[in-house]
């Protein structure tokens, strides 16, 4: 363990493989996500030191446990906000945020839509699998209405969160959607969004098998097609839009959007950080600035 | 204890320019060598409304902001009716004649000042905030300093508008001048001298402390009365290398300034009593992955929305039990502007050192009026003790596994900073081993849970080695002893001094670190007091109860207040007066003794005006 690695040495899966195994569900779309986001980390040569993957709470949030990286396992809802101060603190890093739709679309809602209109360079992945499955199966943002769980015993009154019509309104510059179902192509999504310089979002199906019994693999499988495989133009915002509405027999998974103009990110802008990264500085002020502060008081 | 200060008011409705009036003033004045004391009572109206600023002016730096009024400036008529009654003989009022009139009779003796604006500056015809700067000129004059120091402010405030410079210079010179012609000037007059001061607020020297202690990392949401940290830093940002955000609540606000202390800057935040409770989960999130921040709580007055622009000591309780569970934190509540500027410094070195939350309570008192500070004591060079913390120079990957919750005799693991090799960590809110493994998830681990959480708390042991014990101040032989804590400190040292001229001694303890306790040091003191009398700006006696907890030392009188304002000097020495003879609380409330309002609530004070003239309407 604790081997160094340099440029020089090429990456590889096994150097992310954890020390302790996931204890999700057998057949838990998070297995799926996790082993993509390894090859993806091994494709992109991102070596374990420089990642930071930061996550809430939830059966997804346990994530950067499963890791080698640098991981923060913060509160429910504000993966998100933990990973904003800790990107403008290390710009050298690379900050991989993981959580669920309760987390992300639920309880860290604002947290979400601030972090894409802000656009921070982050790359925030939701396991999106429509239930609350640690807290055993109540209804979550992304559930369809109707939808009957524990808390909603005659079926979800209220309508379903659309994070990537919302990701699309909120100024977020590259929005994807996977499915854990199909790694590869989930993995090539992750290579762009960590690619892109800018907040990037990815969200994943990924099935519980324990407290879904709507949305199974089944489901998924029976309804996906890839964007890639159609004359969509991520380019398009309208064109992104009116993929981001559809639901129902046919779903899209793919790359929905990609602003082609991408406007520089928060951490490349911010005048705090314009000599270099915020952690490597010393601290503390010289005599001549102390004084020039204090004059302005007098 | 001032022999020779002076109390000056400005008075009006909020967009009559009180605050720019007043901050003319202090930074004139300040620059013949007087050092101020402001304090503005005002409300959370952008117009409107009434806004009454006194300054106390002294060679001697005063500790609060008295309990007179010597001179006010009126710059509306509600001013002028409401305060003339607090003028006392020899004292005088200011106005502008062409717009107001006194509509009650002045007290024996205070002089009516009405200033002919119109007639001394031409310019007030298109700008009448022009009648502010001819008062302004004339309240210098009749305190007996030099017109220079007034018209050096004119020409910084102005500097890139000499035109603006030109007109302000003649119509505060027209006030200085007929001011000196036409009035009789204060009976007390203040004399120029060499001092130098700096005029500063308690959140910019809280801003200005944090900065030159290592600040790198700084995040806000806007919320009064903490909003001037956050302005201060978003203008010195970009000069010193500062990441300085604003953002969407104090939930995001706490979690933003957690990420970045963990990545290993030194992080701030600051906000007021709500923004507080926003932010409690995540403040035992820094508890539990062991993460420096320090969070600054400027109070205002509670619950809930409050008084937003009044000030309060009532969140004591709520900084001990911010977030659940057990867990180290430190709370330090300064006790005056010097401290203001220190105590960030001290916040770090122990947020790093215990890798702990560390709260510092300001007040609204403190925190947002402007205060003279001696600039020779600014230029400093912090102390910075980063603790245990492995930067990339000694990182040395590849021998034994590094353990980032490692079980020390101390309590404290070495903290790497994420970006090292050979380090790789996670940290858990989850309740986690030496290795930041989960142990909520294994199958019931009492041992290896109390391992971790007497870890934790041992660190708590020594923190008290790195903060003075409080000292008392005063005879160590007295009757009564007066306990404070945080920023009454300036007004029971006063508040002493009167007592003992009057014949009652009195000493004086002022407590600044509230978590940990300085339970030794303090039971020492205050079990040797005849009487202890806790005087807190709260209704419940949040302080006295913690003392209580700590020490078993029960008072044997209690002064507080809970109506907005601020203590002054006279409300300890009646409260104090009134406990010996018997009483157990006090409970102050301010008063106008001039005025009373038609509003069923009806009056707040001794009414004495009378009107001038019968057909007055009232």
């Amino acid at each position: 363990m604790a081997a160094v690695v340099t440029l020089e040495n090429k990456v590889v899966v096994k150097d992310f493989k954890p020390e302790v195994s996931p204890d999700w569900c057998p057949g838990c779309g998070d297995f799926g996500v996790l082993n993509a986001l390894f090859q993806a980390c091994a494709e992109i040569n991102l070596p374990p030191r420089d990642l930071l993957v930061v996550s809430g709470i939830g059966c997804s949030s346990n994530l950067p446990g499963f890791i080698r990286a640098y991981g923060v396992h913060s509160l429910h809802g504000r993966a998100l906000p933990f990973a904003t101060g800790a990107k403008l603190a290390n710009q050298a890093m690379t900050v991989i945020v993981t959580g669920g739709d309760g987390d992300g679309y639920g309880i860290g809602l604002n947290h979400f839509i601030q972090a894409m209109r802000r656009n921070i360079n982050v790359t925030y992945i939701v396991m999106n699998n429509e239930i609350y499955g640690l807290t055993t199966g109540q209804v979550s943002p992304t559930s369809e209405t109707g939808m009957k769980t524990k808390t909603t015993p005659h079926g979800n009154l209220e309508g379903m969160l659309n994070p990537l019509a919302l990701a699309l309104a909120s100024g977020c510059g590259y929005i994807a959607r996977g499915y854990s179902g199909q790694p590869k192509h989930l993995m090539k999504l992750y290579v762009d969004g960590i690619r892109h310089p800018g907040f990037a979002l990815i969200d994943v199906f990924s099935p519980c098998v324990t407290f879904n019994k709507v949305q199974t693999y089944d489901w998924f499988r029976k309804r996906v097609y890839k964007l890639e495989e159609t004359d969509h133009d991520p380019a398009s915002f309208h064109g992104a839009m009116d993929k981001a509405l559809e639901w129902g027999e046919k779903i899209p998974i793919g790359l929905f959007y990609r602003n082609p103009n991408p406007p520089p990110s928060l951490d490349a802008q911010d005048p705090g950080l314009q000599s270099g990264v915020l952690v490597r500085q010393s601290l503390g002020m010289s005599r001549e600035q102390r004084q020039k502060c204090i004059e302005e008081f007098m | 204890m001032n022999e020779a200060d002076l109390v000056v008011g400005i008075g009006g409705a909020a967009g009559d320019g009180v605050a720019s009036a007043g901050n003319t003033l202090a930074v004139s004045v300040a620059r013949q060598g007087q050092a101020v004391f402001a304090y503005n009572s005002y409300q959370s109206v952008i117009r409107g409304g009434h806004s009454w600023l006194r300054l106390r002016i002294s060679a001697r730096k005063p500790l609060n902001h008295g309990d007179q009024v010597d001179a006010f400036i009126a710059l509306n008529q509600d001013t002028l009716d409401r305060h003339l009654q607090e003028l006392k003989a020899g004292g005088l009022a200011l106005y502008n004649s062409a717009k107001l009139k006194p509509r009650y009779e002045p007290p024996t003796g205070v002089q009516l000042c009405p200033l002919p604006v119109p007639d001394l500056t031409p310019a007030y015809q298109d700008l009448p905030i022009m009648q502010n700067t001819v008062a302004v000129g004339a309240v210098i004059g009749l305190m007996g300093l030099d017109f220079a120091g007034l018209e050096s402010v004119l020409e910084s405030t102005f500097a890139k508008k000499p035109q603006v410079v030109k007109i302000n210079v003649e119509a505060a010179k027209a006030g200085y001048d007929y001011a000196a012609a036409h009035f009789r000037p204060l009976s007390r007059q203040l004399q120029k001298n060499n001092q130098k001061w700096a005029l500063m607020t308690g959140n910019e020297l809280m801003a200005m402390g944090a900065a030159f202690a290592g600040c790198k990392f700084y995040c806000a949401y806007p919320m009064s009365p903490a909003t001037h940290i956050l302005e201060w830093f978003a203008g010195h940002a970009k000069e010193y290398g500062i990441c300085v955000r604003q953002v969407e609540d104090e939930i995001s606000v706490i979690n933003m300034s957690i990420g970045a202390g963990h990545m290993g800057v030194r992080s701030m935040c600051a906000t007021s009593g709500g923004g507080l409770a926003l932010m409690t989960e995540a403040i035992g999130m820094a508890g539990m992955i062991e993460t420096p921040v320090v969070v600054v709580n400027v109070m205002r007055a509670g619950p809930s929305t409050g008084v937003p622009t009044k000030t309060e000591q009532a969140d004591l309780n709520q900084a001990f039990g911010a977030s659940q569970g057990d867990f180290p934190r430190i709370v330090i509540a300064p006790l005056s502007m010097t401290d203001c500027f220190n105590t960030p410094a001290l916040a770090f070195n122990l947020a790093e050192r215990y890798q702990c939350p560390v709260i510092i309570l300001g007040d609204l008192l403190m925190c947002e009026d402007n205060e003279t500070v001696d600039p020779a004591h600014l230029n400093v060079a912090f102390k910075i003790d980063r603790g245990q913390l492995i930067t990339e120079a000694d990182a040395e990957p590849g021998r034994e596994p590094y353990l980032r919750y490692k079980d020390t005799p101390s309590g404290i693991s070495p903290r790497a900073i994420p970006g090292l090799p050979g380090h790789l960590y996670v940290s858990g809110t989850d309740e986690h081993d030496e290795d930041g493994v989960l142990l909520s998830d294994v199958f019931t681990d009492p041992v290896r849970r109390k391992k971790m959480v007497d870890k934790r708390a041992r660190k708590m042991d020594t923190v008290l080695d790195h903060v003075p014990a409080p000292k008392l101040e005063g005879p160590a032989q007295a009757e009564v002893t007066l306990v404070g804590w945080g920023s009454t400190w300036g007004v029971l040292v006063e508040a002493a001094e009167r007592l003992n001229q009057a014949g009652i001694s009195t000493n004086h303890l002022q407590i600044n670190l509230l978590i940990p306790f300085h339970v030794k040091e303090v039971t020492d003191i205050l079990s040797r007091s005849k009487r202890i009398v806790i005087v807190e700006n709260n209704f419940s006696g949040q302080f006295a109860r913690h003392l209580r907890a700590e020490t078993s030392l029960v008072a044997t009188g209690h002064i507080r207040k809970y109506d907005g304002e601020p203590f002054e000097p006279k409300h300890i020495v009646a409260g104090v007066k009134d406990i010996l003879a018997g009483k157990n609380l006090v409970q102050v409330l301010s008063t106008e003794p001039g005025w009373q309002t038609n509003h069923p609530t009806g009056t707040s004070g001794d009414w004495s005006g009378r009107l001038i003239g019968a057909a007055v309407d009232a």
